[in-house]
């Protein structure tokens, strides 16, 4: 139980009778990068969207470190230490790439009206930091002359990009990453492995969606196979594989 | 002389609602048609007070802030629960409530004879009643206005304001209380309305419901939209602009009867035009056009 991280307890959730998630339950190590494999409608982004509290699953339950998640807003949860991706790409595309990485901090004190007014140089300081750690966040990951372009300017890959920056920025214990590799150049997914494999070292946690077998294999620890709903398989990545089950389902 | 300088004072009046409605509608994305309710409810409280409580100037004002801000958010948190294009019609129907009970509650509001003999305003022992006097009140009030529209929009709250018009998911899943900060911004602005109608209400030392219809919201935003929505400047330049252009076409001869209605056309015209060639208003950033914007 100790090792117990994260664990999610037999979820269920449907849509107009379609079964998206059907008693699925899985868990997570602390540092661990847990990949989520499954055929299309398997309900791997519904888990995402019931993770992050975007649904309210109909039963079971989403514990973080001992703490119940489940049924709190998405603003909570993100704050309570999940940062997400979206499958669909979400960023605020109007704005810079520097402003959407500022809005992924987590509890600025510039965010709070009163502060604003009457604790003005706290919250401008508190900006400025976060400024500092934005740019040299996007220097990492070579961004940085984009910056004060909008959002919307840069590649399909780039903003994939920009989206995990934004998860790195939130602090985050636990990274959800929808499909972060899925279309984009292979230089880029290279780079962005690169950076996915480090996150452990920071005392991150992943749970990666990813139909790239090549991408889940370089670097996942462990391999959850979902169908219909409900985890099929698991185990390492070779093990999973190779599982008759996840065979079996590959082809149906 | 004084006719330049009632122009200016009415300027000033609707440069404090357009920025106002502008952090609603152009920051936050947030289509009100109540903007006139607010203006109206402000004017009142503040009238209503000083006529029967004989209460200082600056007290009422104070009340009438207060008043309307939480109103607005008594009105806006369960508006704000539901869909975008629902909370329009939601900010319309309150619109029409609170047009309906000024106008009925005659033991009260005086209805449709409205309140007359609205004494000056006294701020420590300044009378202000020349038109000089009010355009420096109004004109105070207005600064006052922008510059905490400014701070707003130029700090982090501003910018999620900004996140949330554009996309409310982004910016819960970056961990921001998109439902708050939506009654927030909507009872800020309802506050600062009443400013507007405090000012109003002395100026004119008279009100009735009249000013106060769904026709004057739909003025404000029009003034919020062809100036620029989600830009500090635009609603400025809107107001001077729909402010100040029935007057030329007043020097261009035209009798008071046809100016009227050619006013109604040439504001429709304008709004029409805008939302084809230039949806972002003339200074700003934000188009309604919401589906276009996004994908
Ligand atoms: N908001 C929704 N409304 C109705 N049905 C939905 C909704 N979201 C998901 N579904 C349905 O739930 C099932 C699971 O969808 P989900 O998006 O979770 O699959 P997925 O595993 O992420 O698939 P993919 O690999 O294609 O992204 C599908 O049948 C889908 O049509
Ligand atoms: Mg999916």
């Amino acid at each position: 139980m100790t090792n117990d991280w994260l664990r999610i307890d037999g979820l269920a959730k449907s849509f107009d009778g379609v079964k998206a998630l059907a008693g699925f339950s899985c868990s997570l190590r602390e540092g661990e990068i847990l990949g989520l494999l499954g055929p299309n409608g398997a309900g791997k982004t519904t888990l995402f969207n019931v993770i992050s509290g975007f649904l309210a699953p109909e039963s079971g339950n989403v514990v973080l470190r001992g703490v119940n998640l489940t049924g709190k807003p998405p603003h909570r949860i993100a704050t309570a230490g999940i940062a997400r991706t979206f499958q669909d790409l979400r960023l605020i595309r109007q704005l810079s790439v520097l402003d959407n990485v500022l809005l992924s901090f987590r509890d600025q004190p510039g965010e709070r009206l009163g502060n604003v007014f009457f604790r003005g140089k706290s919250s401008q300081d508190q900006e400025a930091a976060n400024r500092n750690e934005a740019t040299s966040l996007l220097e990492e990951c070579g961004l940085a002359e984009k910056a004060n372009d909008p959002a919307e300017d840069l590649s399909y890959g780039q903003q994939k990009l920009l989206s995990l920056v934004c998860c790195l920025a939130a602090k985050a214990d636990l990274l959800l990453l929808d499909e972060p590799v899925a279309g984009i150049a292979p230089e880029m997914i290279e780079k962005m492995l690169g950076i996915i494999r480090d996150l452990p070292n920071q005392g991150k946690s992943v749970m990666l969606i990813e139909h790239d077998l090549d991408a889940v294999m370089q670097v996942c620890d462990r391999v959850v196979f979902m169908d219909a709903g409900v985890k099929v398989s698991e185990g390492t990545p070779e093990e999973v594989r190779n599982d008759p089950k996840v065979i079996e389902a590959y082809i149906a | 002389m004084e006719y330049l300088l009632h122009i200016l004072i009415l300027i000033g009046i609707y440069v404090i609602l357009a920025s106002s409605l502008n952090l609603i509608a152009g920051y936050a994305g947030l289509l009100s048609i109540a903007h006139a309710a607010f203006f109206g409810v402000g004017a009142y409280v503040a009238v209503l007070m000083g006529l029967h409580w004989e209460t200082p100037f600056l007290v009422n004002l104070a009340a009438a802030v207060v008043f309307c801000g939480i109103l607005g958010g008594v009105v806006g948190a369960p508006g704000l629960r539901i869909r975008d294009d629902y909370f329009v019609i939601a900010t319309f129907a309150f619109q029409v409530i609170a047009f309906s009970v000024l106008n009925n509650w005659v033991s009260l509001t005086g209805g449709p004879m409205g309140l007359p003999g609205i004494p000056q305003p006294v701020i420590f022992g300044w009378t202000v009643s020349s038109h000089w006097e009010f355009l420096v009140l109004t004109g105070g009030c207005c600064a006052a206005v922008l510059w905490i529209c400014h701070k707003i929009v130029t700090s982090p709250f501003g910018r999620m304001l900004k996140a949330i018009r554009e996309d409310e998911v982004f910016a819960q899943a970056a961990g921001k209380n998109v439902a708050a900060c939506k009654v927030l911004v909507f009872a800020i602005g309802a506050a600062m309305a009443a400013v507007a109608g405090v000012m109003y209400a002395h100026y004119i030392s008279f009100i009735d419901p009249t000013s106060f219809t769904v026709m004057e919201s739909i003025f404000i935003i029009s003034i919020v939209i062809i100036g620029g929505a989600g830009s500090m400047w635009g609603p400025v330049l809107g107001a001077v602009v729909l402010v100040a252009l029935p007057e030329v076409l007043r020097f261009v001869g035209l009798p008071s009867a046809v100016a009227a209605n050619v006013r109604q056309i040439l504001y429709g015209g304008a709004l029409v035009a805008m939302m084809m060639w230039r949806p972002q208003g003339l200074l700003g950033e934000y188009a309604f056009r919401k589906g276009e914007a996004q994908q």
